[in-house]
């Protein structure tokens, strides 16, 4: 038994409605099976490969090679498929592009050849951008045509197909938005509230679901007749990552019970969403450069002895040195001092500098802000106590969110060099590994000198190798000589 | 001392005694005070008795049509008075049958006045007698009556409100209504298939404004196709009342003014809240325009009174009273996961003929939010069911957001579509969007197959045209 499916023009990205076929990869009567291209899609911002989801034979190409202006969700070929699965109901849109499905998830949209009839059909997919994930539906494992099972859901989402498709276009993450319908269910209002607040947003905020942010999931707040926070929402984030959707579930690989499941929490959930999307949507190449730390080193004595014993007294790390110096470096770059956006490079009027911090497990970035105002003490100070709130979870979301640079410093565990990724909004970060006596060559001697080596990570769309190279220089003159931060 | 309750409801319109019943559903121990009949204007003056004498004029005008569909019958007459004899006794039945929902529910009726007296309580006045009574909580539900306006006063005779003209004691040979709301249209619709010359006249641009511009085109056109006389644009100056006629004193659109003679005339210009004689100065509850001020729980601000329906904001509509009631009885409670009324899930419908009924967003307000929409529409000619029961004229129109595909709007005009409204205000709740709407089965036949089409056209893929 033969059917016909339409084959529709995917959306490439939430906000396609139309696009170019720029490219048949396949001619009528052709067979083709999940995976293979299809055809290539073009729209103004990017071409992509769009793959078969379905095996079938190509029956009739609707639209031909070059077409332009071609709607979303407009048929483009006739599938026809064989066998048994004739009764399954066929995709509603396009979800073929990047979901490059392995068969394992195909599955779970499309029960295949060998699956019971009687068997219920898996229920419907939330889709994140382009992270599936299985909402209702009895927890079963399906067998695929090639044997692999589907991984049982974990958490049963109950969402309103509106709230969905909001979430789904608007990149939340639903997973942790909770719901105030009947029985929990996740409404519009509850995705609408999530959206003005940054914890749930896929690409933005901070790299930490703190309490604090957590808590204003939908009805809750409204119930009590209060605004949610309100919060600009940046309607240029990143909408939808390619996160580890296209990858199998890992629990395909090993037998059960010679591992121990440890649930993510929302800030695991947060640091994976957020990384994923700023490593593979921010181009970054990386800068390294030596340090020679001797004369801070003894500046920082210096002045650390100055400490008074009591009240107002300090202790300087070299970090808060390295700090001060990327205020001043950034304050000489501005075009280093920026932040991505479609249609602008902002350009920032202060240096607000983000640290990283290990909270063991998880870390979080909160921000010192206009740190080139600020003294060394008033740096110090202010790592600690933000440190501190952070460890303890008592960080307000201003703190953590915004600044265009970062530093992550992990030198205390004798870490030489590393690099980092960066944190969005902001376009670079700047890796520093210890500070170790080392040989070096100066002037044609071997000498013994205490260096620490620097790695800066860039966003190419900020900030060119050039302009990336020209401000550690800057950095790394104010580090050598500190005192030149006062000229 | 006084008798106790948790809760004390004044009137017992529809926002009232369902919010009572509520109450007893939830063990609370309720009373509710009505100074005149069970129910309300909704059940004794409103919804309900208009409905049965729409009925009498829709089967009326039925047997006109007797011909069309192969019957035939000689000497067709109707009279008045038992059309208004069967309205009347359809609301005394209703009446009752709250009566013993109040008894079913353990819920006490208070025959009388009420008035707010200090906090926490109540004076009931019956016949001159007082009677105070103490409560947890209060809800004020003392509805609204027709609005009048200077020189626009009602006398019953010559110049009625709904109430009047629910109770004629001779079928008037032109009438006059002033606003084409629902209440007006629906009176217009009723006079002019039992063969009254009506005229209505509408302030606003086009009649039933609150509805989407091409309902109201389309009722233009349907109602002038009966003979109704629509003067919109149009202001009444001043009513004259003559020995059995009134003279109205009209100024068109174009600044003139002129003299319309009607035997009698009816006012449908909106209404004013009950906000009188409550002795809500004194307890400190703030009224803006005669209505009760209210944040989205339908709490008054003074801890403890609540107030809801006709009382408090629009819309004007009994299932909305009710709703409000609903809310306020499980917030006493203390029952969780309750919403505040969103009022664009509220359907509203109009019994004129054709029908009207509508939810949400019209295409015009979709649009004033910036947003892209996309629209559907299908028309009753294109419909089986519709054919076959003669009534080949309206259209279903829906408005969608284009990227959530969220439902913002149903529009319907023709036959039954009051039926039928319900369908997008489960879908809206729901948060159905277009996807799950095309999905679902329609039976067939059906007029709520044009709900689906219409759906189907928002996407550009209608089956039957």
């Amino acid at each position: 038994m033969t059917t016909a499916t339409n084959i529709l023009m995917p959306a490439l990205s939430p906000t396609m409605e139309e696009g170019k076929l720029a490219k048949w990869h396949v001619k009528e009567g052709d067979t083709v099976k999940p995976g293979d291209i299809l055809a290539e899609i073009e729209t103004d911002k990017a071409t992509m490969e769009f793959e078969a989801v379905d095996e079938g034979r190509i029956g009739k190409i609707l639209i031909p090679e070059g077409a332009e202006g071609v709607k979303v969700n407009a048929p483009i070929a006739v599938l026809e498929t064989e066998g048994e699965e004739t009764s399954a109901p066929k995709p509603k849109a396009a979800p073929a592009q990047k979901s490059a499905a392995t068969p394992a998830q195909e599955s779970a949209q499309q029960p295949r050849a060998g699956s019971e009839p009687q068997q219920k059909q898996p229920s419907s997919l939330v889709e994140e951008g382009g992270a599936q994930r299985r909402v209702g539906g009895e927890p079963q494992t399906p067998k695929t045509g090639n044997g692999a099972a589907v991984p049982r859901p974990e958490n049963r989402i109950f969402v309103s197909p509106l709230a969905k498709r909001i979430a789904q276009t608007s990149g939340i993450d639903l997973s942790g938005v909770k719901g105030s319908g009947p029985r929990g269910r996740i409404i519009k209002a509850d995705v609408e509230a999530a959206l003005k607040t940054p914890s749930h947003l896929v690409g933005r905020g901070a790299v930490s679901d703190s309490g604090a942010v957590a808590a204003p999931s939908g009805g809750a707040q409204r119930r009590e007749g209060g605004e949610p926070p309100a919060r600009p929402v940046n309607a240029e984030a990143p909408a939808a990552p390619s996160g580890s959707a296209a990858l199998p579930d890992a629990r395909l690989f090993y037998k059960e019970g010679e591992y121990e499941a440890v649930p993510n929490d929302s800030m695991r959930k947060a640091i994976a969403r957020r990384l994923t999307v700023a490593k593979s949507s921010i181009p970054h190449y990386y800068l390294m450069i030596d340090c020679d730390i001797g004369a801070l080193m003894q500046i920082r004595a210096r002045l650390n002895d100055r400490s008074p014993k009591n009240e107002g007294a300090y202790k300087l790390s070299v970090n808060d040195f390295v700090l001060k110096a990327a205020a001043q470096a950034l304050l000489k770059h501005p075009n280093v001092n920026a932040s991505w956006t479609e249609s602008a490079i902002l350009r920032h009027k202060h240096a607000d500098i983000g640290v990283a911090v290990d909270l063991n497990p998880g870390l979080i970035t909160p921000i010192v802000f206009k740190a080139e105002t600020k003294g060394l003490i008033e740096i110090s100070n202010e790592v600690k106590s933000l440190a501190e709130r952070a460890k303890g979870k008592k960080l307000k979301p201003q703190e953590y969110e915004g600044g265009a640079f970062s530093i992550s410093n992990l030198g205390m565990f004798g870490i030489k060099e590393f690099t980092a990724i960066i944190n969005p909004p902001q376009s670079a970060i700047l890796a520093v590994g210890a500070g170790e006596e080392r040989a070096v060559i100066r002037d044609r001697t071997i000498i013994i000198a205490t260096i620490m080596t620097v790695t800066m990570s860039c966003d190419h769309r900020v900030i060119d190798g050039a302009t990336g190279a020209r401000f550690l220089q800057t950095f790394k003159a104010f580090v050598e000589e500190p005192a030149s931060m006062l000229l | 001392m006084a008798e106790s309750f948790d809760v004390i409801i004044i009137g017992s319109g529809p926002g009232g005694y369902v919010c009572a019943i509520r109450c007893g559903q939830l063990g609370l121990k309720t009373a509710i005070v009505e100074r005149e009949n069970l129910g309300g204007i909704c059940l004794n003056w409103g919804c309900i008795p208009t409905k049965a004498l729409l009925r009498s004029s829709e089967i009326w005008h039925l047997m006109h049509r007797l011909n069309e569909f192969g019957l035939a019958a000689g000497d067709l007459k109707f009279d008045l008075g038992k059309i208004v004899e069967r309205s009347r006794k359809v609301a005394a039945q209703l009446s009752n049958g709250v009566k013993g929902l109040m008894k079913k529910n353990k819920v006490t009726v208070i025959d009388g006045e009420a008035r707010l007296k200090g906090k926490n309580a109540i004076t009931v006045t019956k016949d001159g007698k007082e009677t105070d009574y103490s409560a947890k909580n209060l809800v004020l539900a003392t509805g609204a009556r027709a609005r009048e306006f200077p020189g626009l006063e009602a006398d019953g005779n010559l110049v009625w409100t709904y109430r009047h003209a629910m109770l004629p004691k001779a079928l008037p040979r032109s009438l006059l209504v002033v606003g084409s709301g629902a209440i007006g249209i629906e009176f217009a619709s009723f006079y002019r298939t039992l063969g009254a010359e009506v005229t209505v006249v509408e302030v606003l641009d086009r009649i039933l404004p609150v509805e989407d511009e091409e309902i109201s085109a389309f009722a233009t056109k349907a109602f002038q196709k009966q003979g109704m006389i629509l003067k919109t644009t149009t202001t009444v100056e001043k009513l004259e009342k003559n020995a059995n006629s009134v003279t109205a004193v009209l100024k068109t659109k174009n600044g003139k003014t002129e003299n319309l003679t009607v035997e009698r005339a009816i006012l449908a210009v909106g209404i004013v809240g009950n906000v009188e004689n409550i002795g809500l100065e004194q307890a400190g509850i703030k009224v803006e325009k005669t209505h009760v001020v209210v944040n989205q729980w339908q709490e008054t601000g003074v801890p403890g009174i609540f107030a809801i329906g006709d009382l408090v904001g629009p819309p004007w509509l009994a299932h909305k009273a009710m709703h409000e009631g609903v809310i306020v009885a499980e917030r006493i409670a203390g029952v969780k996961g309750i919403h505040p009324l969103d009022t664009s899930k509220v359907p509203s419908c109009t019994y004129c003929w054709p029908q009207v009924a509508s939810i949400g967003l019209t295409e015009a307000k979709a649009k004033e939010g910036g947003r892209k929409i996309k629209v559907g529409k299908f028309p009753f000619i294109g419909n089986g069911k519709a054919i076959a029961l003669g009534e080949p004229e309206g259209f279903v129109k829906t408005v969608f957001d284009s990227e959530t595909g969220e439902l913002l709007g149903a529009h319907m005009i023709g036959a039954e579509v009051t039926e039928l409204i319900q369908g997008f205000a489960i879908a809206r709740t729901l948060e159905a969007t277009e996807a799950e709407l095309q999905d679902t089965i329609f039976p067939h036949p059906t007029l709520s197959e044009m709900m689906h089409e219409s759906v189907l056209a928002a996407d550009g893929r209608p089956l039957h045209i």
